[in-house]
Order: C-alpha cells, then structure tokens, then sequence
C-alpha cells in the first residue's frame, strides 16, 4: 500500500491512561501502538505526588470504608455535576485497580502491618488515598512503563499528532509529525484511543508541564468530538509560590497548616469541621480570600507548615516536597514553613466519553485527563485522577480492543482519507513554515494566559468573563498572522508551539464562553455575581461543539443521577 | 525581582550537517529565581527558534532536561541562573550519547540498555487477592532504586560508558538493583546471570561518579557492589 504503518489501536498519549490502555489492548491480543509528543516517561502523570484513592481500609481509622463511601464522596466534591453512575465504576473498580498495580510492582508506601498505607486527603469520610510516599505518579508511571516493555508494545515516541483522521465521520488514524526530523506520517488504525492530559498552559500559573497544551483535545474537537464541561477548571490550593510547582494534597493530609500573614490558622472561617482537609476548590478559595482581604504575605501567598510534623516524618513520608521547596524556593519545611498560592492544576473538562471511553466519534476513544468520562464534575478529589487513568484507562483498553477485534471500520481501509489527511496536513505545515513575516506565538501565548489568569480564574463574573471572550477572539484573529522564527525541520519546536497555540486558543474561547454563559457557583467554577450553586438551571454539563466556522456551539445535558440527591455542600 | 545581564553560550551542533560543532552566545536579562531551563526557553522563543532542547515538567520529576551547566551534569529545570556565580553560562549536551541536535543526545540507546536487563517486576508466586505484605523495613534498601527518572546523568559522568558502549551503565543497573532488592521479586537468579559479566556489573569503576551526580539520590555504585557481593562464588 502506501507505507502507511497500521495497528488495530492507535493510543495517542504515553501517560498514565495511554499505557493503561496497552496494556490492556496488548492483553486482548490485538496490535497497539503508544504515539507520544515526548518519550512516555516524560508524561506529567510522573508528577503526581499525594496518591491513588482505593477503599481498601487499611488505615486504623477506615475499616468502616467502603466503594459505597467512595463515590458518595466523589459526588459530593464535585458538586453534584458527577454523572453518578460513572462515579460509582470509579470507586467500584479502584481497589483492584490499584491492588493490580502493586502486583505489577508498583511499590506503595506500608504500614507496620505490611499493607499498602493510606493517607486522609480533602473531601474523603476515610483516610482511602494510597500513596508512595509523595511520588506516587512517578512509582505507577514507570511501573506501567516497565510492564510495557516486558510486552514489547510499540513506542513512537516524540510523535506530535497534528490530527485526528476521519472517514466519513469515522475515525481511522492520525497525522503526526516527527519532532526530531519534522517529517509528516499519517498512521492508520481501526480505533483511535486519545490518552492526552490536561490544557493547564492556557493559564499563566500552573502546577501542569510545558507539555499540558491539551493538544489532544483540540485535535478531537477538531475531529468532530464534543467537548464537556470545559469550564470548570481546578486550581490547586497550594503551589509553591514563585514557580507554581506542586505542593501535593498530601501535606495537609499528613497534617500541615495553612497560616496567613498575621501567624493565624484560617481554615476555621471557610470550613469548620475539616479545616485544612476541605476539597480543593473549598481551600484555594480561602486562601485567596486570606491574600485579598490582606492577610496575604507580599506578592500574594499564604504559609503550609509542617514543622511540627518533626523532620523524621517529613522525610520518611514527605521527601520530594522537601527537595523541591528547597530546589526551588530556597526554603527546608523541616525549618521553615513553605509560601504557597493557588494555581491551576486540574483540567476537569475534557472530551465526553462514556464509562467505555467512546466519544461522539465512532472509532474515537478517550480516557485520562483529556476525556470528560464525568467522575469529577464540579471539582475533583485529591487522589481521583491517577485512579481515573487505571479505571477507565483499562476500560478503554478494553473497548478499543472489542472494537478493533468486531473488524474495526465498516468501509474498505480509509488509505485515502489518510492520505488525503497527509497531504493537506503536509501543506498547512509548510504554509506555515515559509511565513516569516508576522506575529511569534509567544506574544499570542503570553497574552492567552494573563487573560485566563485574571479573567477566568479563582474568583469570575460577567464583566471579566465578556472581557476573556472577546480578548481571546482578538487573539485568535491575531493568530491568523502568526509567523515562526525559523522554517526549519528538525526539532522545530517553534513549529509544534505555534500548532499547539491554535488549539489553545480554541479551549481557551470554550473555557471563557462556558464561564460566561454558567450563571451560578459550582465547584471550582465561582461567579461573584451569582454565588450560589443553582440546581433548578444548572444541573447540567456545558456541551461545546465546533462549528462549520471554527465557533463553538454551546449545548447542555442533563446529569445522571443514582439516588444522590444534591444537597447543600459544607464541610 | 533584580534582573541581571548574563551571557548564555550553548554548544550547538547538528551532525546531519557535517559541520562541526560550535558555541553560539545569546544576550539575556535574567531575574532572581530563573533557571536554566526558563532562560533557554526564552531565548528560543524570542532570538532563536532553532535551538533544540528536551523539556517537559519543569519541577525535576520527569528527567527530560539533564545537560552540562557550567561544567556540571545538571538538570536544567532546577539550576538557577544567579545561583551560578558568574554572570558567563556555559550549557552544553550531556558526553556519553551521540548529539542528535544541540543539547539533544540519543536517549533511545540509553533507554534500550533498560531491555538488557529485563527491567519488570517477576513474582515467583501468584497473585494473592489482595497485595502483596511488606514488612516497611524490608523497603529501606529497595526504595530509594525506585526514584531513578532515567535522566542520564548518571550515563554522562560514568567513566566506562565513556570508552565502553556494551557496558550497561549505572542508570540500567540501578533499575536492575531495584528488583533484585525487590522482597516481592522472585527472579533473583535470572536477574544476577544477566549482569554476571564486564558488560554488566564488573564492569563498574567504583568511582562513585553516577552516585553523587543523581539528582534523586540513587546510589547505583551501591546496588552493583551488592550484585557483585551476591555473585561471588562461596567459598
């Protein structure tokens, strides 16, 4: 045929999720490739710190624990916007999820008795967070790396997918270009299963990697796949302030303190009962209140203290968080406390899919951040997002696998449509490539984030958010005479900046609309102007649709609910 | 925030040219609290798009960006600018690996040494329903092998993966190390065999390079010299 290489399933992302997903795809004994922008030991999965939520009731104090609890909990910290059902599958499949990782080799933190230990952390009626210490992405990523190669599964590594291929509103592969030589290849595949993370580099202050631009959200949302809930965006209560790296849950869940400016515990005013232990949305909110109202220390952050936890402690359970205050704020919590400030952190939109991972795309799967399977509604739980990428990461594996097994496409091999796809692709690069004369993406890029920053962040209203839409409809056109530095092939990372900086800006546009359009407060989503959670108009997911003219349409679906009625949510 | 004047020299080089390799100098206004790796960015997206790095987390996790600062095998994310003490940086590739482009080495035939070792957790027995017990005591040894994020520091400053390719290099055996310390691990025997040679752990200098350069902490120098005790015929 035409050289175009050929798997049952292609799996776009080489974190958590994606090599969940071969593994699993492996196992059915259909053929998988992992394509992945960097090498899949890079993926920001690695990054997680605090742990993976499992009722397995280890903990002295969570023998009452139960799935049943689980997903109460989960429900219940993300406001209500959970879809219930799916939230319920979550925290069903999480203890073999997670007992199947240490299997694999993972190795968890103990107890005395020998068990996997668990930590409390925001939201949760038992201490169900399994962790590794304060590395726990970083022991789950390489485990399911290793289990990868015993496979043999297939690395195209450094691979930036440009697109999604679709026949006949089918989808039947990628284009994909070579980072280290800048070649263009159409891949082609009965199932196409995106595995990206999140698209936390819209904002200027976040926790996520260089490599979070959501670019394979924006190449499904160009393929056809509807978007859901993009506006609720999470922002971490404590990241460290300068830099923005991640401060994990998990400090708080071993007992540290958030302290303002005048050497005060302030949780009390925001959540009595659980103090620092509140979910996320709950926490960053207070301390943004605290440096508002001028409780902050200058320049806008709060202290975490851990001193009383005694350095033994701190290194035993806390040791990376140790290393990186002091790698990167100068600063030893053994001696002193740790500057913190909210910053975004967690991308609770993304793709809808069901609990299989199936999109509105026939042949395109999702699972991981980039999907919007809905456990995590309004706000997620610490804890919950690298058990999303082992639950419904499998639970893709398995319905790509099914799918690809049932013979995949109805048609005959869209060889044509990949081709075409190719060619096109091929020429917008080289357009793009040629043009010199014009506006560098870093200025666009720049102006993206400082307006989703100030406009869409911790606190919104209508002003701000009419301002971000219309300012990033003004980016947009800008982006339209967006030139590179530099035509070059190899490691053209200008190149792959500025093709992700399209994408950006179109979630960022349906980030900036759904805010706007969402009239009420829900979770991390809180409009100044309309400070309560309105359950009569708003109990429902924001559907985003591209348009025939690149504009997203908004849409709305009901919730599905299981018998968890929506209450008041305090803590 | 004072900002200072500094002048960045990176080694560049792209083999597929045939030229040789060369320093190129970049101007930059860097702030209190930059690193290394945020200046690079900048200078390549404001002076020169063409200047190939890898990077990816920025928080010293995801070893995506370990090259020589000033002379040091360094991660580049977590290396201040002013912490320096010299406003002349020098940043160059890591030795060791064959330059792809610029700061840009071949990872793939670092990462492949991996293979050789069979690099998987192997239980002799199966899987109980729940997990497997642990004594936290029996972690101590094994743990800290855990950590390694196959930057290739280790690889850049080992002096016997300099003059010897087959070698399989500190960062392969502190992995192999990790499962072998593994009390969960059944495969010991095999495990040994396969670094029973000079390509494996008698090949190590013991010089301890690869231990003090992690930036994780690992000790792979230590794992080895374990692997070499456990090999030695009884007498």
């Amino acid at each position: 045929m035409s050289g175009i290489s050929r798997h049952d399933v292609l799996i776009a992302g080489g974190g958590l999720a994606g090599l969940r997903a071969a593994v699993q795809v492996h196992d059915a004994g259909r053929s998988v490739a992992v394509v992945s922008k960097v090498y899949p030991i890079r993926s920001h999965s690695g990054a997680a710190q605090g742990g993976v939520n499992a009722s397995l009731g280890n903990h002295p104090d969570g023998g009452d624990d139960s799935w049943e609890g689980h997903a109460f909990d989960t429900i219940k910290g993300s406001d209500y916007l959970a879809d219930q059902p799916r939230a319920e599958i979550l925290a069903q499949d999480a203890p073999v999820r997670v007992l199947e990782m240490e299997h694999w080799g993972a190795y968890f933190s103990r107890f005395p008795d020998g068990r996997i230990a668990q930590r409390p952390f925001g939201g949760a009626g038992f201490p169900r967070t399994c962790y590794a210490a304060d590395r726990t992405g970083h022991q789950l990523l390489h485990t399911l790396w290793e289990q990868c190669l015993k496979r043999g599964i297939t690395f195209l590594d450094e691979w930036f997918v440009t697109r999604i291929v679709t026949h006949d509103g089918r989808a039947g592969g990628v284009v994909a270009l070579h980072v280290p030589t800048g070649e263009l290849r159409a891949f082609a595949a009965d199932v196409v299963l995106i595995a990206g993370g999140g698209y936390g580099r819209v904002f200027a202050k976040t926790t996520n990697a260089y490599i979070n631009t959501g670019s394979l959200t924006a190449a499904a949302y160009r393929a056809g796949a509807r978007l859901e809930d993009m506006e609720f965006i999470q922002f971490h209560p404590t990241t460290l302030y300068g830099t923005n790296i991640l401060m994990t849950e998990g400090v708080r869940g071993e007992g540290g303190y958030l302290v303002n400016a005048e050497g005060k515990r302030f949780m009390d005013r925001y959540a009595p009962s659980v103090l620092e232990l509140a979910p996320r949305d709950i926490v960053a909110r207070a301390i943004q209140t605290e440096v508002d109202e001028g409780r902050g220390f200058e320049g806008g952050y709060v202290q975490l203290d851990i001193r009383h936890l005694g350095g033994d402690v701190i290194k035993e359970k806390l040791p990376g968080i140790r290393q990186i205050a002091m790698d990167f704020a100068g600063v030893d919590p053994i001696e002193e406390p740790i500057p913190v400030q909210p910053g975004q952190h967690y991308s609770m939109g993304g793709v809808s899919c069901d609990e299989n991972g199936e999109t509105d795309v026939p042949g395109l799967l999702a699972a991981g951040e980039c999907s919007c399977v809905s456990v995590h509604g309004a706000n997620r739980l610490g804890g919950n997002s690298l058990l999303e990428t082992l639950v419904f990461g499998k639970r893709a594996g398995d319905r790509a696998a099914e799918i690809a097994g049932a013979g995949g496409a109805p048609d005959a091999s869209p060889a044509d449509a990949l081709a075409d796809a190719l060619a096109e692709e091929r020429g917008a690069v080289e357009a793009l490539r040629k043009r010199t004369d014009g506006e560098r993406q870093i200025e666009i890029r720049r102006d993206m984030q400082r307006t989703m920053t100030e406009k869409v962040g911790l606190f919104r209203d209508g002003a701000r958010c009419v301002d971000a839409v219309r300012e990033i409809a003004r980016l947009r056109t800008r982006y339209r005479r967006v030139a590179l530095g530099s035509g070059h092939a190899a490691f053209n990372y200008d190149l792959i900046d500025t093709l992700e900086l399209r994408g950006m800006l179109e979630l960022a546009e349906i980030t900036a609309l759904g805010a706007l359009v969402r009239q009420e407060s829900r979770g991390s989503h809180w409009r100044t102007d309309h400070p309560k959670r309105d359950d009569t108009n708003w109990l429902k997911h924001t559907m985003a649709t591209r348009g025939k003219g690149g504009q997203p349409v908004i849409d709305y679906e009901d919730v599905v609910m299981a018998g968890y009625e929506p209450t008041e949510r305090t803590y | 925030m004072p900002a200072k004047r500094f002048n960045v020299s990176v080694r560049r080089h792209d083999p597929t040219s045939g030229e040789s390799p060369w320093f190129q100098d970049y101007e930059v206004e860097v702030a209190e609290g930059v690193t290394v790796l945020e200046t690079l960015l900048r200078i390549q997206a404001e002076q020169d798009g063409t200047l190939a790095f890898r990077y990816s987390c920025r928080g010293a996790v995801c070893g995506s960006c370990a090259m020589v600062v000033n002379g040091e095998v360094s991660l580049a994310c977590r290396t201040q600018v002013h912490g320096l003490g010299n406003d002349r940086i020098t940043v160059e590739p890591l030795p060791n690996l064959e330059v792809v482009r610029d700061l840009v080495v071949d990872m793939d035939f670092f990462l492949e040494k991996n293979l050789d070792i069979r690099p998987w957790f192997d239980p002799a027995d199966p899987d109980p329903p729940h997990e497997r017990l642990v004594d936290p005591s029996d972690w101590t040894e094994a743990e800290p092998y855990t950590n390694c994020i196959l930057c290739a520091s280790c690889h850049a400053v080992c002096p016997v993966t300099a003059r010897d390719p087959s070698y399989l290099g500190p960062a392969a055996l502190a992995k192999h190390h990790r499962f072998l310390a593994d009390a969960r691990d059944g495969a010991a025997e095999k495990r040994l065999a396969l670094v029973d040679d000079d390509a494996g752990v008698w090949g190590c200098d013991v010089v301890w390079n690869c231990s003090k350069i992690c930036p994780k902490g690992v000790r792979p120098t230590q794992g080895i010299l374990a692997s070499r005790e456990r090999l030695k015929p009884k007498s």
